[in-house]
């Protein structure tokens, strides 16, 4: 079984899966090696990351010195497809003309989605992130804990390969001893920002990132992820061979065609489909789940891209995968006797309580760093370094204005250059001829910057809805966004923006961006972050949630949500490893049930 | 010149790209934390240039997605202006040697609204300078001697401290020096003159030199 057209469609398959991203590829490769028959169907285009990743190629050998343009907004190589904020006859509205009550929906149409660029940051929630209405009353708890989840962050990050270090901070849990691949050296910048960190208390260590800086155990990790199961070891064990370590050059957003680095494409998709158990429609745009007599999705119906012809595949249960957004807009496009507003949407809640990550950055300049002896800092594709959240105690002792933390990501590598000018025009001034030449290399490499990644705490005025009158090219009903900040988020936005001017000072630099008084004038626009979740909450109560603690929905038994839609909070640590964990353990709980004849 | 336009404009403008640049550089594989030069419009169709789908296979040369505009005449001033702000000297070639003005050329023939709002600012400014060239010593600009063209992007080098009749002259040369640069530094001969290292594979990462880490005063703390 193997990538097919809609007309290759089986009659039946056991797990019908919409998106082909982190989510819907961790449920595919985790059922198909249970030996259950799946079907996968991608709105965008197949890709092939062996032959389509531009690993090596320079600035000058794109056009516009690949700088990023409104077709490409991360830079020509940037991996992504067919996607961006805006997507070819695809588009959505807003219900407000202001900027900040406006959501930037960003999407990937292509196999893979959004994990073949993405940052590969891969943090752990902690135990509080579980329960954070329990520490603060606002927001919600997760009907689970960190020890529900613990174990299967781990066989993720075996299964994936993520390199960091334990430090054994509060709320920043530790892997298993040999779990972690071996932490890369810190950068320059990196070592100045953590030395002169500590004058301020600010914690700076190694970050996980789901990169491998060494091949992985293929002797060993498969027996210990399938230990019952000797075919699946045997395919995981060739996936695993089939992954070179990562040879410390181009940028992780390109994507990597030595599968260094995770991606669905790479490292997800190639075993589930060597199961032979696994069928992928690329061009298959769901627009609803198919529902029989009995209330139980009997599959779904999508529009096929090519022709714009309508195409259903029939399963036994349907896992939706597809990104908040685009999960919501299935749902609430699932239109029926049984359900008028929306599919498994008894509680009403089907679109609400969707969430971004609050982003905030300050630059600077950095006079230790200028004229530097040459050298390489192209290291692991991204950063090294991070910042978790260090002041719990004095958030919870109310010395805080805002309630939820936020860690710190940071730059300032001799990065590969051009495109733009690579000085800021004040430093250099009116130089020209040779004179500017000297200042570039002078100054090259001594500008920093630190960004904000916080929590946002979900909110009555963030959902999205299906807008009545506008409909995409292949005539689905779009989504209208309504976005809203609270207090919370745009104070958060100025501490983090006051700390990092802090820093840069401690640094004996000079902060480059412009004064902060209000949060409006730092934070990112919503969704801007490209972290967003919620939408289709898990809880324990069916009246104030719309999936229980398996990702399940409370009305359609048979019907599962597997990327960040159920998330009743977004902790600061960058979601993707959470989706991955909460859809193995959901699938895990498929294969049971199916075996109890349950669902 | 026909699009006139105050500099506190430009300045903000620029500023942005200063954001653009160090934002950029500073946060590889984070791809969330760039900021653009242009503001976008989310769930909006954008403009049409090379596609939202483009073979990223393969490399491309000026003029592979749209043509280019520039007049040979015009040609002529990119080159001689590109050459003395990116000249050959110790550092590395001149800019007309390893193609700046054939990415001018694609960069002021581009699709784009920041490409042509440059494009605005650029045709026009290449025509005062030939006219100021003129009318200064009688010449093309590209026939001037050093010490000519000198005198006359020595008024116009930095906008703060043009004067008024050359404040949009100024704004001009900013932009076009933007524009060379940003051309120069993404070619191999560009990484050797500021002093990039990578795009190599390695088979170990580790870390700055002694002798950076000595000159901050820093440790290495990843063992």
């Amino acid at each position: 079984m193997p990538i097919i057209t809609s007309d290759q469609v089986q009659p039946e398959y056991d797990v019908a899966i919409v998106g082909s991203g982190a989510g819907g590829g961790q449920m595919a490769y985790t059922l198909t090696q249970a030996g259950f028959k799946c079907v996968m169907l991608e709105s965008g285009r197949s890709y092939n990351p062996d032959t389509e990743t531009a690993m090596f190629q320079r600035n000058d050998q794109g056009p516009l010195g690949s700088v990023s343009t409104p077709e490409k907004m991360f830079g020509f190589w940037d991996a992504t497809v067919n996607g961006g904020w805006s997507v070819p006859g695809e588009p959505y509205t807003q219900a407000s003309n202001k900027e900040e009550e406006q959501f930037w929906w960003w999407r990937a149409r292509m196999m893979g989605g959004r994990t073949n660029h993405w940052g590969r940051i891969s943090l752990r929630n902690g135990e509080y992130d579980f329960k954070p209405y329990s520490r603060d009353g606002l927001g919600f708890d997760w009907p689970i804990g960190y020890k529900d989840v613990k174990d299967y962050y781990t066989k993720v990050e075996m299964l994936i390969g993520v390199y960091g270090t334990n430090e054994g901070l509060e709320n920043t849990p530790d892997s298993p001893k040999g779990v972690l691949l071996p932490a890369p050296k810190g950068r320059a910048a990196e070592l100045y920002s953590q030395k002169h960190g500590k004058k301020l208390g600010i914690p700076i260590i190694p970050i996980h990132r789901a990169v491998l800086t060494k091949t992985l155990d293929a002797d060993n990790i498969p027996k210990k992820l399938h230990p019952k199961n000797k075919r699946a070891q045997k395919i995981l064990a060739e996936a695993m061979r089939g992954r070179a370590a990562c040879f410390w050059a181009t940028p992780c957003g390109r994507g990597c065609n030595i599968r260094a680095n995770y991606q669905s494409t790479t490292v997800h998709l190639p075993p589930a489909l060597a199961t032979g158990n696994l069928d992928i429609i690329p061009d298959a745009h769901v627009r609803e789940v198919l529902i029989g007599k009995d209330g139980k999705a009997t599959g779904v119906l999508f529009i096929n891209k090519k022709n714009r012809s309508e195409g259903r595949v029939k399963a036994k249960i349907v896992v939706l995968a597809a990104s908040s957004g685009e999960t919501v807009r299935i749902m609430l496009n699932t239109k029926n006797a049984q359900s008028p507003n929306g599919l498994a949407n008894s509680s009403g809640l089907v679109g609400k309580y969707i969430m971004d990550t609050v982003g905030a950055s300050v630059g600077g300049h950095v006079p230790a760093l200028e004229n530097l002896p040459p050298h390489n800092e192209d290291g692991a594709g991204g950063s090294h370094f991070y910042a978790p959240w260090w002041l719990y105690k004095e958030q919870h002792a109310g010395k805080l204005n805002f309630a939820r933390g936020y860690h710190i990501e940071m730059g300032g590598s001799r990065g590969m250059p051009g495109g733009r000018n690579p000085v800021p025009s004040d430093f250099v001034k009116g130089a020209y001829g040779t004179k500017f030449k000297e200042e570039a290399r002078r100054y090259y490499g001594s500008f920093v910057g630190y960004s904000c990644r916080g929590e946002m705490i979900p909110n009555e005025g963030s959902f999205a809805e299906i807008d009545p009158t506008v409909k995409d090219d292949y005539g689905v009903p779009v989504l209208r966004w309504h976005w809203k900040w609270s207090d919370h988020e745009l104070n958060m936005a100025v501490h983090a923006a006051q700390t990092f001017s802090a820093l840069i000072e401690a640094m004996g630099g000079t902060v480059r961006s412009k004064k902060v008084k209000t949060g409006h004038d730092i934070i990112e626009p919503g969704g801007k972050i490209i972290h967003e979740v919620g939408g289709a909450l898990m809880g324990a109560d069916p009246k104030k949630s719309v999936c229980n603690k398996w990702n399940q929905t409370w009305d359609v038994k048979n019907l599962f949500l597997c990327d960040g839609t159920p998330f009743p909070s977004n902790a600061d640590k960058n979601p993707t490893l959470t989706i991955m964990a909460l859809a193995w353990r959901a699938a895990d709980h498929i294969i049971e049930e199916a075996r109890k004849g349950n669902i | 010149m026909e699009t006139p336009e105050k500099f506190p404009r430009i300045s903000r403008r620029v500023l942005l790209k200063w954001f653009a640049t160090a934002t950029t550089a500073m946060t590889m594989g984070d791809m969330a934390s760039i900021s653009f030069g242009f503001t976008p419009t989310p769930g909006k169709e954008v403009p049409k240039g090379y596609g939202q789908d483009p073979d990223l296979s393969q490399y491309y040369n000026p003029g592979d997605f749209w043509p280019l505009t520039l007049t040979p005449e015009q040609r002529k001033t990119v080159t001689a202006l590109a050459d003395l702000i990116l000249p050959e000297d110790h550092l590395g070639p001149a800019a007309s040697a390893v193609r700046v003005p054939d990415f001018i050329d694609e960069w002021v023939s581009a699709p784009y609204p920041d490409q042509m709002d440059d494009a605005k600012v650029v045709i026009p400014g290449l025509k005062w300078l030939e006219d100021e060239s003129k009318k200064r010593f009688k010449k093309d600009f590209s026939s001037l001697n050093e010490k000519q063209k000198r005198a006359i992007c020595d008024d116009i080098c930095w906008p703060p401290d043009a004067k008024p009749e050359f404040k949009q002259a100024a704004n001009f040369f900013s932009r076009f020096r933007n524009i060379a640069v940003g051309a120069y530094y993404g070619t191999p001969e560009g990484w050797k003159a500021i002093g990039y290292e990578g795009n190599v594979p390695l088979m170990s990462f580790d870390g700055p030199p002694q002798e950076v880490l000595d000159k901050l005063g820093v440790t290495q703390t990843v063992k």
